[in-house]
């Protein structure tokens, strides 16, 4: 049997912002049901690389592939399929405003699926109860939540779409210590349950280390290390070694 | 920097951001005219930027309708043409007034107010959420503005040609001395079709526009709440600009020569 492509493979993308060179040739794979976690200092780059991933920007150079096929050579119909089956949490939920909690989380199927609202409303409601948030707040509109809250929605609005893979943008930054540990439980347990596969950003290594299967680092528009989270410690790698450790002093010049 | 550099360089970005605002009109022309079609959303923009307008540009239409009244009255007494004055307010209201000022109060109320909302999208990512949701933000979000614009601008019109009327008839007959049913007559006597319906195309195409400013300077919107307010300022200015150099080209195309 010939080996399964991977879901999602970058291939040496670059991507610059004027005279700024943000990517410069970073290639990186997400295989079928893998948890991955990008980690790298501020401004280097992981968004932009989701981003490029999700198709919301366009890298100058450089490959997606979905399931081994290019994203280039699809037509415009097969693009979006192929970009159907992401799903993404961002950074600060990206919550609509202008509608209640719960057609923010149908969102697809009242406007893409043309499912009736009271059905829509119904897989709402059960999309909210596992992410724990009761159908009290189904009501609400995004701005009456709060920051866990906000997530939680935007995570039920994530896995509605039963997406093969999810990218999580700094899941937990901004939240207190204990709301984000359980933001990080929710987030372990739905992509275990849906099966799906996990990019996830963020900067707090202890999570880093609970939800990767694989961890890898960005510096200077590459991916300058990767491996098992448990191999973190012993990466032998200054740069890694100084990331992990939180010194401002080393070979990165800390970005202010 | 060279001076003749700078110059150049500017000029580009002048022409850069003309054919930019050209590309938007067509996609949002475009995918306002082919489906899907978001009718919700279209209801909903119709009742924000129709209905809630209607007491703002009622108000302008009888001020300006009064006003308008008064001067025609004194300019017109110089050559014995005072007799003239409904006539002469009824043309300007339908073909000029209506349209130019009702589209100048949405441009401040309406444009301002889209830019302000797709520019904040735009920054707290609300727009890539809604593409990672298989929507197109221009199906979405501009398609029902513009339609919504486009719809219910020449309503609007139609209400201020009636309300700018009554309020040169209000003025005429208390404090000008005119006798109420002649005004009317006269009024109606020499209105033509025309005079209207030009002035419904202009409005159209001024709802046209100031939507489409709106939201084009939304979507460019970055740099957090700073840039969300220059957005909604551009779009006030570029939208009153182009409602003004449209007026013309319009004019001059619909006066019979
Ligand atoms: N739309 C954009 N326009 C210009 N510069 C951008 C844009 N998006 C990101 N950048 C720049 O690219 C760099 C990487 O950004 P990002 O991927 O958001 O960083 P992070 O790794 O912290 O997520 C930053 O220096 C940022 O300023
Ligand atoms: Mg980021």
């Amino acid at each position: 049997m010939p080996e399964m492509p991977p879901l999602l493979a970058l291939r040496r993308l670059h991507k610059a912002f004027g005279d700024k060179q943000v990517l410069r040739g970073l290639s990186l794979e997400v295989g079928r049901g893998e948890s991955v976690v990008l980690i790298g200092g501020s401004g280097v780059g992981k968004s932009v690389t989701i981003k490029i991933a999700l198709g919301l920007m366009r890298a100058d150079a450089g490959e997606i592939v979905i399931d081994g096929a290019s994203l280039a050579a699809m037509s415009g119909a097969e693009r979006a399929t192929a970009l159907a089956r992401f799903g993404m949490l961002f950074q600060g939920g990206a919550l609509f405003d202008s509608l209640r909690v719960w057609e923010n989380v149908a969102f697809r199927l009242i406007y893409r699926e043309h499912v009736n609202r009271r059905a829509a409303k119904a897989q709402a409601i059960e999309a909210l109860a596992k992410v724990r948030l009761g159908p009290d707040v189904a009501e609400l509109y995004p701005a009456n939540l709060s920051g866990g809250m906000q997530k939680r929605t935007a995570l039920a609005r994530a896995i509605l779409g039963r997406p093969d893979l999810i990218f999580f943008d700094e899941p937990t930054t901004g939240l207190d210590p204990i709301t984000a540990d359980a933001i990080n439980a929710l987030i372990s347990s739905l992509v275990r349950d849906l099966g799906c596969a996990a990019l996830t950003i963020t900067h707090d290594l202890a999570s880093a280390r609970k939800i990767a299967d694989r961890v890898a680092m960005i510096h200077d528009g590459r991916i300058l290390w990767e491996g098992r989270p448990a191999l973190l410690n012993a990466s032998g790698d200054p740069f890694v070694d100084q990331f992990v450790h939180g010194r401002a002093d080393g070979p990165i010049q800390p970005n202010l | 920097m060279n001076p003749l550099a700078a110059i150049g360089a500017s000029t580009l970005s002048i022409f850069r951001l003309i054919g930019a605002a050209a590309i938007f009109a067509t996609r949002a022309l475009a995918a306002a005219g082919s489906p899907p079609f978001y009718i919700d959303q279209i209801g909903r923009q119709m009742l924000r930027i129709g209905f809630f307008s209607l007491p703002v540009v009622g108000l302008t239409a009888v001020f300006i309708g009064a006003a308008l009244a008064l001067n025609i009255y004194t300019g017109g007494a110089r050559f014995n043409a005072e007799q003239f004055v409904p006539n002469i307010v009824v043309l300007g209201i339908t073909r000029e007034l209506g349209p130019v000022l009702a589209a100048l109060m949405l441009a401040g109320r309406v444009s301002a107010a889209i830019a302000a909302e797709i520019g904040t999208m735009r920054v707290t990512e609300q727009i890539d959420a809604l593409k990672t949701l298989s929507t197109d933000p221009m199906r979405f979000l501009v398609a029902p503005r513009v339609l919504a614009a486009v719809v219910t601008l020449p309503l609007l019109v139609i209400v201020a040609d009636i309300l700018g009327v009554m309020g040169g008839f209000l003025v005429s007959v208390w404090s000008l001395d005119f006798n109420p049913s002649v005004y009317l007559r006269n009024t109606i006597e020499f209105l033509e079709a025309a005079d209207v319906g030009t002035g419904l195309i202009k409005a159209a195409v001024f709802g046209f526009l100031l939507a489409v400013m709106g939201c084009f300077h939304g979507d460019r919107s970055a740099g957090g709440a700073r840039g969300v307010g220059i957005a909604a300022t551009h779009a006030v200015v570029s939208a009153a600009v182009l409602i003004f150099a449209a007026n013309y080209v319009m004019t001059a195309l619909f006066v019979e020569r």
